[in-house]
């Protein structure tokens, strides 16, 4: 009870300094914003899985006809062609096709698909070719305070708090209480299930600090991104790729003399295979290992949210052909079935990914019988 | 892939490259050292603890057989010590049985020995006193009879022949 | 062009298919055969699964 009253206590925290910045923003489409169309949908969900720069909480249509979203704005920060350049999110008005221009320091900004465009000189709206690419305007290095950066800071700070709070525990005696004693067998299971089987008895303490902190930060995320706000920092490119490149790092550094023998110079192979080997092997173990990670962390999450929101979107689409109610009816159901499967695969995933990290650190620092 | 491409945010990498390195490092310093310390220590002293419940046991089960092996030695020698005790006092039966057996049969060699010397006292007694006797008898006899020297020699005879009969 | 796309996305679907279904077929009876094995099989399955689904997932990407 007690972790609960903690939790609640924490969350009332985020909250109260949110609040207060968020704003009930109004933007003025002809439609409404409602979704109701198949393209609507797709567009909804192609914009859904995309990081964005506002928390956008839910929206709804009041009575003047006018779309509220509730949520709050989160802060820009651009390197553009003349330095730095920030400002709130709010200034986009939650548009999403380039069609509001901020202007700030002589520069001029707009938002298309998530991606923030600088205008090019002289121009004062954002022209498209027939493939919907914008011709006078260029992407500019986003370093903002996006919903995934959002999500990364709060969940890093969440498992922050979980897990000192469970080394403080230990410090006064040899069993946590409370909620550490559910976490207590998730950190034995990550050190004795994937750690050291994979890495081997001699090396496996110097990595399980970072296997620990991306199962966790992969698994809570992946969870987070089920929940109704929304996250999809996992389905992120950026972030997995972030992931896949720091086991790539630490594999590659921590390889011995044997490892980087059988991917150069593989023994026990004729002579001029060798250099064939090598370049396979270099492959592998440079792009194809990282790829892989990457890829699969990133489909499977972004899958799981499309197939999510598709069939939520039944409810819709059907409408017609099976009643409001059947459409309501079949969409709950199957979602909530397939909900259940994802939360499987947010665990799945977050346990591949730290167990082929472990398996490549593992085949690095492998130290092979002489023969 | 253009799409992939296009998606990817270099922004959005570098900042939560800068963000999960600055996680990794916070996580391992507060959390994962700690935690996996106290683990291994804990882990080692249930190790340790299981380790001197073992040895305790085998101590015990050392002194059990100690104790066993004690055990068994005492009743061995209370045993050894009985079969002599019986034979002692079996040995010190029959010496007594033979000593009481020699004793009595000294004395009853003793005792024959007085009755010899005592008869033998005895019969020299009666010899002296048949002499004496028969000297009187003989005096008297003599004194009557000397005159018959036939009958003399007969007596004499007679005599002699009794005497040695002894 | 999309629909070349997407028949090639249906032959990586039913090659990749295919693939698991040979590695958790086969991994049910190396378990069934040998019960005591069960976790290093599993993890055995699960490193090939996830490899031959990178893969899958890169054909997919590429041909997107």
């Amino acid at each position: 009870m007690k972790i609960f009253q903690q939790s609640f206590k924490f969350l009332a925290l985020v909250l109260l300094v949110v609040l207060p910045t968020s704003i009930f923003a109004k933007d003025t489409k002809n439609d409404g914003g409602q979704v109701n169309t198949k393209e609507e949908v797709e567009a909804y969900i192609l914009h859904h899985i995309q990081d964005s720069h506002d928390f956008s909480l839910f929206s709804y249509t009041n009575d003047e006809g006018e779309r509220v979203h509730v949520g709050f704005p989160l802060p820009v920060i651009l390197w553009t062609s003349e330095g730095l350049v920030t400002f709130m999110s709010s200034e986009f008005h939650h548009n999403d096709d380039g069609s509001v221009i901020v202007e700030k320091d002589g520069l001029k900004f707009a938002k298309i698909h998530s991606k923030i465009y600088e205008l090019d000189k002289g121009a004062s709206e954002v022209k498209f070719d027939e493939d919907h690419h914008a011709t006078n305007a260029h992407r500019v290095l986003d370093f903002s305070i996006t919903k995934s950066v959002v999500g990364i800071l709060v969940i890093g700070l969440l498992m922050l708090f979980w897990f000192s709070k469970l080394a403080r525990q230990y410090k006064k005696k040899q069993i946590p209480t409370g909620f550490g004693r559910v976490l207590e067998p998730l950190v034995l299971y990550v050190r004795d299930e994937i750690a050291r089987p994979n890495i081997g008895e001699k090396h496996y303490r110097r990595f399980t600090g970072y296997l620990l902190t991306v199962f966790f930060f992969i698994w809570i995320l992946n969870l987070a991104g089920l929940t109704p706000l929304g996250f999809n920092v996992t389905g992120q490119l950026a972030v997995t790729a972030c992931l896949a490149i720091f086991t790539l790092i630490i594999y590659t550094a921590s390889g011995n003399k044997d490892y980087w023998m059988h991917i150069l110079w593989m023994p026990g192979v004729p002579v001029l295979i060798r250099p064939v080997l090598a370049v396979i092997e270099l492959a592998g173990a440079l792009l194809i290992k990282p790829f892989s990670l990457l890829v699969r962390l990133f489909a499977n999450i972004s899958a799981g949210h499309i197939v999510v929101m598709s069939l939520i979107a039944i409810m819709f689409t059907l409408k017609k052909e099976l009643t409001p109610i059947g459409a309501t009816g079949l969409s709950l159901v199957l979602s909530f079935f397939i909900t259940l499967i994802e939360v499987l695969v947010a665990f799945l995933q977050a346990y591949i990914f730290t167990m082929l990290s472990a398996l490549f650190i593992g085949m690095a620092v492998e130290e092979h019988e002489h023969h | 892939m253009d799409k992939l491409l296009n998606d990817f945010s270099p922004g959005l990498f570098v900042v939560s490259t800068i963000l999960l390195l600055a996680l990794i490092a916070l996580m391992v310093k507060f959390a994962w050292k700690p935690i996996l310390n106290s683990l291994n220590e804990r882990e080692e002293g249930i190790q340790s603890a299981l380790d001197a419940a073992e040895n305790a046991k085998k101590e015990m089960e050392n002194l059990q057989a100690d104790n066993q092996k004690l055990l068994q030695e005492a009743r061995l020698e209370r045993e050894t010590m009985l079969k002599e005790a019986r034979g002692l006092k079996a040995k010190i039966i029959a010496d007594a049985e033979e000593e009481a057996q020699a004793q009595a049969s000294k004395m009853i060699a003793q005792a024959q020995a007085a009755i010899d010397s005592e008869k033998k006292a005895a019969m020299a007694e009666l010899k002296s006193h048949v002499a004496g006797l028969s000297i009187d008898i003989a005096e008297k006899v003599v004194g009557k009879e000397l005159s018959n020297k036939g009958s003399q020699e007969k007596l004499v005879e007679e005599m002699l022949g009794e005497a040695t009969l002894n | 062009m999309v629909t070349y796309n997407l028949i090639g996305a249906g032959l990586i679907v039913i090659g990749a298919g295919i693939g698991l279904g040979q590695i958790g077929g086969k991994a049910m009876e190396g378990i069934a055969r040998q019960p005591e094995a069960t976790g290093k099989i599993q993890t055995a399955m699960i490193i090939i699964a996830a490899l031959l689904e990178g893969l899958a997932f890169g054909a997919l990407f590429l041909g997107k």
